[in-house]
């Protein structure tokens, strides 16, 4: 055993881990998306806020002169929709949760080798069109149809009447059908963060809990509830917050009596020669809420978990 | 020079790597002679390991170099140095078959025709008839043999092994190590086999290097290491050891004298590592022998009187004693079931040995030091 | 006792799953069996009576089938400009050491969890103010696309990568393989399987995407713009053909999917 006290070689770093020096691969592999992103997502926005202080016609064009008024437009005219948008999609989320965790249990917990196909089960009605399968529901719900029937005849809609669910015996075209439209269309939205999640969960972890005397209902509390609740939440930032934006049930399955904020959106957009600067405000609201709340939350629960 | 046609005996020197504020290698100067089967033994986070990536060139040294002959490679990538590991977890490649695994190294450096050399080395390894299945349908021993064979085809001048065997069962896991050590010595490469087993090690091994925190605590045969060794740290991390205190009395003839807890001990001066002041006596406990305090003990071994049975358990080959000393002291004592009757706890014994047995060590080292697996990196 | 109560709540979960599941697939059998309906009148909500007739005829109105070809056509191009853009980025993500990861985190979760209406109003007025109010079609489709597409890829491929061993392309290093090789051989393989799930999700994201489409469409007219359109007046069997044509596309595609695994396990 020699010892040679030669001059350490160059390449070795003083510190730390030598190999990682300044790389720019990931840069290079990042730079592509990341500005796609920043152009057509980011951007937008602050020429969204721009649009909204601007007057002017299509024909003729628009110039920024600063009219914040139609911030409080949006408020004074549109109360009526924003308030439905909100209540719509606070009870399309809480449905969604109550409706989705079960399922999400149930597939993590008893699907065993079927897991995989039950998740993509849960995932593919979503994958064909989804206008096209809001469009059933006007099938399934109508007054002619069978559901409706047994409903009328079990007194149920006349329980929703009362609760100022729908009106009459007629299901469709109301509050109850459009949450009820949300529900079916968000759910996939929940049930997969809340699988992801509930997944990771070991087993053993369940027997843990029971050897410890935990009973069957406290071990879900005690222990499957609060290692499933970074799922609940990504589940319910998820859902929520796209909910507020659509407008697809509340058209199609709705009335002229729950407009959603969504809509006016694209009417203003698209029908109201006048009307892009203030479909830029409401656009400028809806994104600086969603942002408090993304915001609010990596804040609390770091960025990690999000993706 | 083309690094990958470097040959000869494998030395490392000062070799050290940190992570930050931690040193996990310190200073490693070892050499490593073509053709032998070398051990690096120690607990976890000892450094065998990161020693190992840093010869593979999966984990670039923070100082020091590493040579291959006369072939510095201290720096160079891994896909150019003629080194072949085996990993832990195998590390096979899940959407190949055992073929195309094992030929995956000779096809990476441009060999074109694979087919006999893939094929004599599955047969060296018995698994000519699996050629055509998927890791994920072999057994654990039978992976584990494919991850050798993916590497030997190579003829690597050094092979290295990272816990090979760890997850297999104790029967495979002999099976192999006997395995191993015949293929070794019939291809004739350098082996290098990372393990904290020290029975694995001693099994496979030419020379074992022992090592804490960092750096070697003794090199040598396993014979040297077992029969003779040099710290502490050693001595019970290498089987168990009986290690007493006591003060160098005098020397003289080639013998050592040694006063501990008022007994009288000799040794051989060439097995003491200290001449003067204070020793730590140790030998091995199936060196020892137990005699009824009734008894006559033989002339000329070394005696301790006044000890304790405090538990015996009969392992079948052997009953293992623990005696109680006078001064508190735990001794370990392994006698051999040869039909001698077993001492009850509760009874009064004397333990002797073969003074040529003892070996001395610097009584300033820990005593306790190897002797349990801490959480914390040893010393 | 316990024993019963277990059994009750054992089976209460699958009873309550099962039903959940049926209000999952009810609308898609309905949509199924409606699409050999012939209509009584321009809706087709109520049975009349079988007939293959929408099968038959499937673009009757060429309207439609010409917005089907746009949309198609769409899906293709989003799908693999956001596919190689995702897969970029996850391998940035997972394979290396870089600044500004919790800002990209963020910038990647916003566009999944953003309503899309406000997605689709902002990059209208950015197209407005930068290449005019003209400049509204099939390019800014396209780009709308990718741009919501993008953070799903990523997940997908990420997720896909995670699993890896990450020990796989050392190996692959230690036999000698270079950087490149290690990819192509090693890394490349074990990965393509998010990567087409990504595709598979990027394009069925695009070819159904009405809301964010329809601001930035202009004159275009895809196949979810056709149907919200024509809802108001007529919905003719045709488009629960469509319909029935995309699920059926989308099982027979999930089935193909799992028969590599079912022979797998059976060989085994």
């Amino acid at each position: 055993m020699t010892t040679l006290t030669e001059a350490p070689p160059k390449a070795s770093a003083v510190l730390g881990e030598p190999k990682k020096k300044r790389n720019l691969l990931p840069y290079i592999l990042l730079a592509p998306g990341v500005l796609w992103l920043v152009i057509f997502f980011l951007i937008p926005i602050f020429t969204a806020v721009s649009a909204s202080v601007q007057t002017g016609s299509l024909d003729m064009g628009f110039k920024v002169t600063w009219n914040w008024a139609n911030y409080s437009a949006t408020f004074s005219t549109y109360n009526t929709e924003i308030v439905h948008s909100l209540i719509y999609s606070v009870a399309c989320t809480v449905i969604c949760l109550v409706l989705g965790y079960p399922l999400a249990y149930f597939i993590a917990f008893r699907g065993g080798k079927w897991k995989n196909l039950l998740m993509a089960l849960v995932i593919a009605p979503a994958f064909t069109s989804f206008l096209i399968r809001t469009i059933a529901w006007e099938t399934i719900l109508s007054d002619h149809g069978t559901v409706v029937r047994i409903m009328t005849d079990l007194r149920i809609t006349n329980l929703m009447d009362h609760l100022g669910l729908i009106t009459g015996n007629h299901v469709l075209n109301s509050p109850f059908s459009v949450v009820f439209g949300m529900v079916y269309n968000f759910l996939p939205f929940t049930v997969l963060p809340l699988y992801t999640s509930l997944e990771k969960i070991d087993p053993r972890l369940h027997e843990a809990g029971r050897d410890l005397y935990c009973s069957g209902y406290r071990t879900w509390r005690y222990v499957t509830w609060p290692l499933s609740l970074p799922g609940v939440i990504a589940g319910t930032l998820l859902t929520f917050i796209p909910a507020v934006g659509d407008y697809i049930n509340a058209y199609m399955l709705g009335s002229p009596n729950t407009q959603v904020i969504g809509q006016v959106i694209e009417n203003e957009a698209l029908r109201d020669v006048f009307g892009y600067p203030i479909a830029s405000a409401m656009g400028v609201i809806l994104t600086f809420g969603t942002l408090a709340i993304v915001l609010a939350y990596v804040k609390k629960a770091g960025s990690e978990d999000l993706l | 020079m083309n690094t990958l046609d470097a040959v000869g005996d494998l030395r490392l020197t000062g070799l050290t790597k940190r992570f930050g504020s931690f040193t996990a290698v310190d200073g490693l100067d070892l050499s490593i002679p073509q053709g032998s089967f070398f051990a690096l033994l120690g607990a976890s986070g000892c450094g065998k390991t990161t020693t190992l990536r840093m010869v593979s060139g999966l984990e670039d040294p923070t100082a020091g170099r590493i040579f291959i002959g006369d072939t510095e490679v201290t720096t160079t990538k891994p896909y150019k140095r003629p080194v072949n590991t085996v990993f832990q977890n195998y590390a096979l490649f899940p959407h190949l078959n055992i073929y195309d695994n094992v030929a995956f190294g000779l096809r990476r450096r441009g060999v074109k025709d694979v087919k006999k050399q893939v094929d004599d080395i599955l047969a060296l390894v018995e698994l000519g008839h699996l050629a055509k299945r998927k890791p994920t349908q072999l057994s654990g021993g039978q992976q584990q043999r494919v991850a050798v064979a993916r590497s030997l085809i190579n003829q690597p001048q050094v092979l290295l092994l990272d816990e090979p065997l760890g997850a297999l069962d104790l029967k495979l896991r002999r099976q192999m190590q006997i395995e191993l050590k015949r293929i070794q010595t019939e291809v004739g490469l350098t082996f290098v086999h990372v393990t904290h087993d020290q029975e694995e090690a001693m099994t496979m091994a030419d020379t074992i290097a022992v090592m804490n925190a960092g750096a070697i605590e003794q090199l040598g045969s396993p014979e040297e290491l077992y029969e003779n060794p040099a710290t502490t740290f050693v001595a019970n991390f290498l089987g168990q050891s009986n290690l007493v205190a006591g003060t160098v009395t005098g020397k003289e003839d080639g013998v050592v004298t040694v006063e501990a807890h008022g007994h009288r001990v000799a040794l051989p001066a060439e097995r003491s590592r200290v001449e003067t002041g204070a020793v730590i006596i140790g030998v091995r406990p199936e060196k020892v022998q137990l005699a009824a305090s009734d008894e006559e003990v033989p002339a000329g071994r070394n005696v301790l009187t006044g000890g304790v049975v405090s538990d015996a358990s009969f392992i079948g080959v052997s009953t293992q004693y623990l005696v109680k000393m006078p001064w508190g002291q735990e001794l370990a004592v392994f006698e051999q079931n040869t039909g001698k009757e077993i001492f009850r706890p509760g009874t009064e014994v004397a333990l002797h040995w073969d003074a040529s047995q003892t070996f001395g060590l610097d009584g300033s080292q820990d005593i306790e030091a190897g002797a349990e697996i801490d959480d914390e990196a040893a010393k | 006792m316990t024993k019963t109560f277990d059994w009750i709540k054992a089976h209460t979960l699958l009873f309550v799953s099962t039903l959940i599941f049926i209000f999952l697939i009810a609308p898609n059998a309905v949509m199924l069996l409606f699409s050999f309906n012939q209509p009584a009148n321009k809706y087709n909500f109520i049975w009349n009576r079988f007939s293959t007739n929408a099968w038959k005829n499937p673009c009757a109105s060429s309207d439609m089938c010409s917005s089907i070809k746009l949309s198609v056509t769409i899906a293709i191009i989003a799908m693999i400009l956001s596919t190689v853009l995702g897969t970029m980025v996850a391998f940035a993500m997972m394979r290396y050491r870089f600044r500004g990861r919790t800002f990209l985190n963020v910038l990647l979760f916003l566009p999944m969890a953003a309503p899309e209406v406000t997605m689709g109003i902002t990059l209208m007025t950015f197209f407005f103010n930068t290449t005019g109010s003209n400049s509204l079609g099939f390019g800014t489709i396209v780009i709308a696309h990718v741009m919501f597409s993008l953070s799903y890829v990523v997940v997908t491929v990420k997720a896909r990568l995670a699993g890896m061993d990450p020990t796989l392309e050392k190996a692959a290093a230690d036999l000698y393989a270079t950087p490149i090789q290690t990819f192509r051989r090693v890394t490349l393989p074990l990965v393509m399987p998010g990567i087409l799930a990504a595709a598979l999700l990027s394009f069925a994201l695009s070819i159904d995407d009405y809301i964010i489409t329809v601001l930035t469409a202009g004159n275009e007219v895809t196949f979810p713009m056709y149907v919200y359109a024509s809802f108001q007046h007529s919905v003719p069997a045709q488009i629960d053909v469509i319909g029935s044509t995309m699920l059926l596309i989308t099982l027979a595609g999930i089935t193909f999917a799992q028969v590599p695994q079912i022979i797998k396990t059976r060989k085994a």
